[in-house]
């Protein structure tokens, strides 16, 4: 295995500040950092992060988790593209699945990231069996290539219909295309996504030669202000699926970066939970617009094939499930002509933000109405970017715009609010929780980012958790998952079998192939790990169904091979349908349509520990006295206490706030707290 | 009744929706066929216990289903009322579209859900089977006189009694379809659907509570209600007529008018469809139900914001005669109702246009276009390919139409090119979008698609397509134009053949290699399109989508042969047309 990468920083970089984590694998210290991100300018911002947590020459790694692609198809500020495809087809990527934005209303358009004009068909065709139909006209390709370089192109994807299938058509484009472009930023879609459905593959395709130039580029500048900086230790990308990859990895990839910095989140979420004794939770980052739920069962989080970044915008490859929906600090409470108490998925963002930053929004949010119940401290308000919150401003909002439509008075009014947005949250965990078939009773809730911990209780009460878990620095959660998340590798390759009469030995030569594909990726990644595991997904169903169900089988690469079994394969389907549909239908055909494979490099175990408090802290030096916090329906008075001095072992009866610089825990009434040996804070129902 | 507080009310509007979403979610990913896996032919909700109004829908249902459930839960209500005999566990199952349904292919599955013994509501599920006999795989048959013709129609009978599956009535279920393997595995996972939906609804009962539910159940129809009044009184009072036209009904070739008087009056609104044409031979009519479904689902696009439930069809008053083809019994052809529904929607849009261009769109496409292919696979047994097609939606106050859309009455997707290449024996050798297909306006409608299929199958391969908008295009709002018709072709030995019915083909075969072509239209303008952005014109003129001379002559905007706008010239040409 590789050398020890002895001190490393995780380092994510958020809209607004830009949080970093630096361990030394050698001593056991850590620092965390934070400073203003640098929008535009992200190589000086991530270099005064570094500089303040660490020095450069002797560190080992950086490990980064970003959103600059995520940004830059939410904002279409992506590369111009090229797109050469097989006659007939040019239109696919701007027809989508023939899909709209909304159930209802008809209004909207659909702008692709690759306009009509840079878009050329050429002739070509494979069928579906594979079969070459005809083989592509190079020089068409060549010529086509050149047509979108003068047109102003600087990426280009090639994709072909049923490449998946036989990729050869597309293989010789490339080389065809490679031998007259100009850069590296020409790819194939059956390199991105051996995988069948065309629009998916081409999305996902298209996006990543979107990116590929502004990754590239990013990637490029940090890589040079580092070396300036006379840095000779390895850099690192995190992956949408929580993995680590190599920034080359990256820079041909950047569409497998779209979901970094909150998958980084999740990872360390995982593992400090895992630490702690919970194997089972889900974690909700409350930010300013929305509320990130995933879902980690047994240690390990939830992955999808695909996300949609907006309308028309899929990106098909495995990343950590995360749902989003649009109830956020800044999400805005009104009442419908029904009388409907709403609060999102309008948002006044952070700015203008809160009616309670004073920056011009009169709407209350629910940031207002915890500010008025006295739950954030409006002395004090999270960030230091404001001095104070104007608590009279935010209680005569809610008022007129909740209060008075449904004859309640301001205080009422504030608790409705947080009780609808706590419904809400609810809601979203109950979708990845109990619709997938899980008991809440044995997960545990774990808010990270700045907003989560004021909403634990009443998710532990709505939904039926057991706990919740508030790591000791929920700010820098992601920075954290950035220095402890494994390497990884995903491939995926469509082959379309009949279970009952595969060629068992050919489908494992194809798998011992791709394991040791993607294990060399994860090899060359040039990080620390304690071992390499491979492991095997098929996509099967019942000849007919077109949706698929993800089928882990139990076998692993070895030196001969994976030891796959034609009846391994059966009841590792018969039990995955089962579960998740609770009847099989014998006497149907079964099919295998994809194999999914992954390498991941496990990293050395982290000690958790060398966070917890250390012996100077105490009860009585974290008590910072008393205010009244508005809880079901009165005032009452509530302890408050720093929540960082606070000592191992410590317990709090709720209600109590505790209170640190970049988050504060509501412990509500019934409820009480307890300080874990790693200075995490554990939320239960009293005994 | 007891009352409920406005958080309670905004807690369980969310948890009820739940329910209803994840039992859709259930049935679309164990579904066979891919009308449901895919295009999301289904829908599902929890209905009144004894009018069986519409109490709670999933956001993601079909939107024709949505409006059509109540009457289907209803012919469940009354058939017990007749007969009595009901059941915890009992499982109601029908297609009857005379009864509560909108045609044969969609099979209803009604269980109601006791309480301590006393019925609290129903449960019910809707999905699209591929196939159930009759003269055309997959029903859409253009020729039908009789509905005996389209296929196999079942009353609403116990599929489930006291929880328990009766085989026998799968034995008939299944005796009566080309795919009966593919029926078998929808069913099951509609009962997927209502088992799972009973479970969740039974856990929020024990939670909250019969009384409280059953509160939040009334106070979303008066919220519903309420909502819909404010939207009508905001419209002026008065009545206004719009009329459109079917080509033809696929038997004899003369066009059908769909005729709508628009009454508002205060907070009401009367949907008078009397001078409609009477009942047709051929397969578009449609039952009374099905016309008022459509209705729904046309006035929820244009107030988007009015919850799904029954009481947003409570200040609307229907006026649809017997006499008319919107509103026939059996055992008149009903299986081209889609075609029919759209122009109901259309007509409706078009209504609106008038009373308040601001809050309308122009017509979308308007046709679905559902082609069936099949012939004999090679390793044995039949195949059917069947498959609705997309087009553009019209052009709207805020944007252009959507190019390549689904109709309104769905939020169908279309199955991918590469499933129905790997799944049946043709290969595409067109899927693009069609230029000059959209409606010009100010803002111009969504665009068109061309699809064009080779079949590959050794024998020959029979061609089905029930559409329309062949003879009367897409119309345009506010000063827009029509877009482009439909258009339907096929290869023969001699060159290309186009159906004399424009777009219902019944009984046509190609052989091997040869070609079936078909092009959309896209939908209505919206707005004078002499009035739209010129550098906007040239841009689609660029793409490829308007051509120069379409440039020229509907929108007044000269464009060069590099695509560049020609600013004078664009301006000498409106002046022209405008003097």
């Amino acid at each position: 295995m590789t050398t020890a990468s002895a001190s490393m920083v995780g380092v994510d970089v958020g809209g607004t500040f830009t949080d970093l984590f630096f361990f030394d694998e050698r001593t056991g210290r850590f620092r965390t950092g934070k400073v203003p991100s640098n929008r535009g300018n992200e190589a000086a911002g991530f270099l005064d992060g570094l500089r303040s947590v660490c020095t450069l020459t002797d560190l080992g790694a950086v490990v980064h988790g970003t959103t600059v692609g995520t940004n830059a198809l939410l904002e279409r500020k992506g590369a111009r593209v090229g797109i050469i495809t097989t006659s007939g087809f040019r239109d696919v990527l701007e027809m989508r699945r023939r899909d709209r934005r909304h159930t209802w209303g008809l209004w909207g358009d659909f702008e692709p990231v690759v306009p009509r004009d840079f878009r050329i068909d050429v002739e070509e065709r494979t069928l579906a069996d594979g079969t070459i139909r005809q083989p592509v006209d190079v020089e068409a390709v060549r010529q086509a290539a050149q047509a979108l370089l003068a047109q102003g192109a600087e990426a280009l994807a090639i994709i072909f219909i049923n490449a998946y299938a036989n990729p050869a058509n597309e293989r010789a484009a490339f080389e065809a295309a490679r031998s007259v472009w100009p850069n590296d930023y020409v790819v194939a879609s059956s390199q991105i996504l051996s995988e069948i459905r065309e629009f998916e593959r081409s999305s996902t395709a298209a996006l990543n030669a979107y990116l590929q130039p502004v990754v590239g580029s990013y990637l490029g500048k940090l890589d040079a202000a580092l070396k300036q900086e006379r840095f000779a230790g390895s850099f690192h990308i995190v992956q949408s699926n929580g993995g680590v990859m190599s920034t080359q990895t990256a820079r041909h990839l950047p569409v497998r970066t779209a979901l970094s910095g909150p998958a980084a989140g999740v990872i360390a979420a995982a593992a400090i939970c895992k630490a702690a004794g919970y194997d089972n939770i889900i974690t909700g980052d409350l930010g300013g617009t929305s509320f990130d739920v995933s879902l980690v069962a047994g240690g390990v989080p939830a992955l999808a094939a695909q996300t949609t970044i907006d309308f028309g915008l899929v990106i098909r490859t495995p990343m950590i499930e995360i749902s989003t929906i649009g109830a956020g600090g800044g999400s805005i409470a009104s009442v419908d002509s029904a009388g409907m108490l709403q609060v999102g998925p309008e948002s006044a963002g952070s700015v203008p933000g809160p009616v309670c930053y004073s920056q011009g929004n009169e709407r209350p949010t629910l940031t207002d109405a915890n500010v008025v119940l006295g739950r954030i401290n409006a002395e004090r308000p999270i960030g230091g970017k404001l001095a104070r919150l104007d608590v009279e401003k935010a209680r005569a909002a809610i008022e007129a715009h909740v209060g008075r439509p449904l004859g309640l008075d301001a205080m009422s009014a504030a608790e409705a609010i947080v009780r609808i947005a706590n419904a809400r949250m609810a809601g979203a965990i109950r979708l990845v929780s109990i619709e997938r078939g899980h008991d809440p009773q044995i997960f545990t809730a774990v808010p990270f980012g700045g907003g989560g911990a004021l909403h634990v209780g009443a998710l532990i009460r709505d939904v039926g958790l057991k706990s919740a878990l508030v790591p000791r620095f929920p700010g820098v959660t992601s920075a954290l998952g950035c220095v402890i998340a494994d390497i990884r590798h995903d491939q995926v390759q469509t082959v379309n079998l009949d279970l009952a009469g595969f060629d068992v030995a050919e489908l494992d030569r194809r798998m011992a192939e791709a394991g040791r594909e993607a294990r060399a990726v994860v090899e060359q990644a040039g990080l620390s790990v304690s071992r390499i595991d491979v492991v095997y997904e098929l996509d099967m169903h019942y000849v007919g169904q077109t949706h698929t169900i993800a089928v882990p089988l139990p076998m692993t690469l070895g030196p001969e091979g994976t030891g796959l079994t034609r009846e391994g394969v059966r009841s590792a389907f018969e039990s995955a349908y089962q579960k998740a549909f609770s009847r099989l239908l014998p006497g149907i055909a079964v099919k295998i349509v994809s194999l999914r494979t992954a390498a991941i490099g496990r990293r050395p175990a982290f000690d958790l520990g060398v966070m917890a408090p250390d012996e100077t802290a105490s009860l009585e030096t974290a008590r910072q006295g008393s205010r009244p916090v508005w809880f079901d329906g009165g005032w009452h008075h509530t302890a408050v206490y720093a929540r960082l001095d606070l000592p191992v072992g410590a317990e709090i009866a709720g209600p109590a706030i505790l209170e640190q610089p970049d988050a504060t825990t509501v412990v509500d009434p019934g409820l009480s707290a307890r300080v874990d040996a790693f200075g995490n804070i554990i939320v239960e129902r009293k005994p | 009744m007891k009352t409920i507080d406005p958080v309670t009310l905004a807690v369980l509007k969310g948890r009820l929706e739940q329910v209803a979403d994840e039992m859709d979610a259930t049935l679309y990913r164990s579904a066979f066929n891919p009308i449901i896996a895919e295009a999301r032919d289904a829908c599902h909700g929890l209905y009144h216990a004894t009018t069986g109004a519409t109490l709670v829908q999933g956001t993601q249902g079909l939107p024709i289903f949505v409006g059509a459930m109540a009457f289907a839960v209803k012919a469940v209500i009354d058939k017990v009322a007749r007969e009595g005999g009901l059941q915890e566990g009992d499982t109601f199952l029908f297609n009857d579209p005379y009864d509560g349904g909108t045609h044969l292919n969609d099979f209803r599955l009604v269980r109601p859900l006791f309480r301590k013994g006393v019925l609290f509501c129903w449960l019910a599920s809707v999905g699209h089977w591929l196939d159930i006999g009759g003269n055309v795989p997959g029903n859409f048959n253009a020729r039908a006189t009789e509905s005996f013709q389209e296929g196999v129609r079942i009353p609403p009978v116990k599929l489930l009694r006291a929880g328990v599956l009766d085989d026998d009535i799968v034995a008939i279920l299944s005796a009566n379809s080309r795919v009966p393997q593919s029926n078998w595995g929808d069913l099951n996972g509609q009962l997927n659907a209502l088992d799972l939906g009973a479970r969740r609804l039974g856990a929020l009962l024990d939670e909250y509570g019969e009384e409280t539910i059953a509160a939040a159940f009334s106070a979303f129809s008066a919220g519903a209600e309420a909502m819909m009044r404010a939207n009508i009184a905001a419209l002026p009072d008065g009545i206004w007529s719009f009329e459109d036209h079917l080509d033809n009904d696929g038997i004899d070739d003369a066009p059908l008018t769909i005729a709508l008087d628009l009454t508002i009056s205060g907070s009401e609104m009367t949907l008078d469809f009397s001078r409609s044409s009477p009942p047709c031979k051929g397969p578009l009519n449609i039952a009374y139900s099905t016309a008022v479904a459509c209705c729904y689902v046309a006035l929820k696009h244009v107030f988007t914001e009015v919850p799904a439930n029954a009481g947003c069809l409570a200040p609307i008053r229907f006026v649809i005669p017997e006499t008319t083809l919107l509103g026939v019994k059996a055992p008149k052809p009903v299986g081209g109702y889609t075609e029919t529904i759209l122009r109901v929607i259309g007509v409706l849009f078009g209504a609106l246009g008038r009373v308040a261009p601001e809050r309308a769109m122009a017509a979308p496409f308007g046709t679905i276009n559902a082609l069936s292919l099949s012939g004999a696979r090679r390793e044995g047994g039949r195949f059917v390919m069947f498959s609705f097609f997309g087009g553009g939606l019209g052009g709207n106050p805020e944007s252009d139409g959507l190019n390549h859309a689904n109709n309104p009455i769905s939020t169908a997707t279309i199955p991918p090119v590469e499933i129905l290449e790997a799944s049946y024996p043709v290969m595409f050798t067109q899927w693009a979008l069609r230029p000059d297909s959209a409606g010009p306006g100010r803002h111009r409608g969504g665009v068109g698609a061309i699809y064009e299929v080779e079949a590959l199958a050794e024998g020959e391969t029979d061609v089905f397509l029930l559409g329309e908008r062949g003879k009367f295009a897409p119309f345009g709002v506010d000063g827009g134009g029509p877009a482009a018709l439909n258009r339907f072709s096929w290869q023969t030995e001699g060159g290309e053949a186009q159906p004399p019915l424009v777009s219902k083909v019944a009984d046509v075969r190609i052989r091997k290699g040869q070609r079936v072509r078909l092009e959309t239209p896209g939908g209505g303008g919206y707005g004078d399109p002499f009035s739209r952005d010129p550098e906007r014109v040239a841009r689609d003129v660029r793409q490829g989508l308007v051509s120069r001379e379409a440039a020229r002559d509907s929108y007044g905007v000269a464009v060069a042969a590099d695509g560049t706008l020609d600013a004078a010239a664009t301006q000498r040409l409106r002046q022209e047309i405008a003097a």
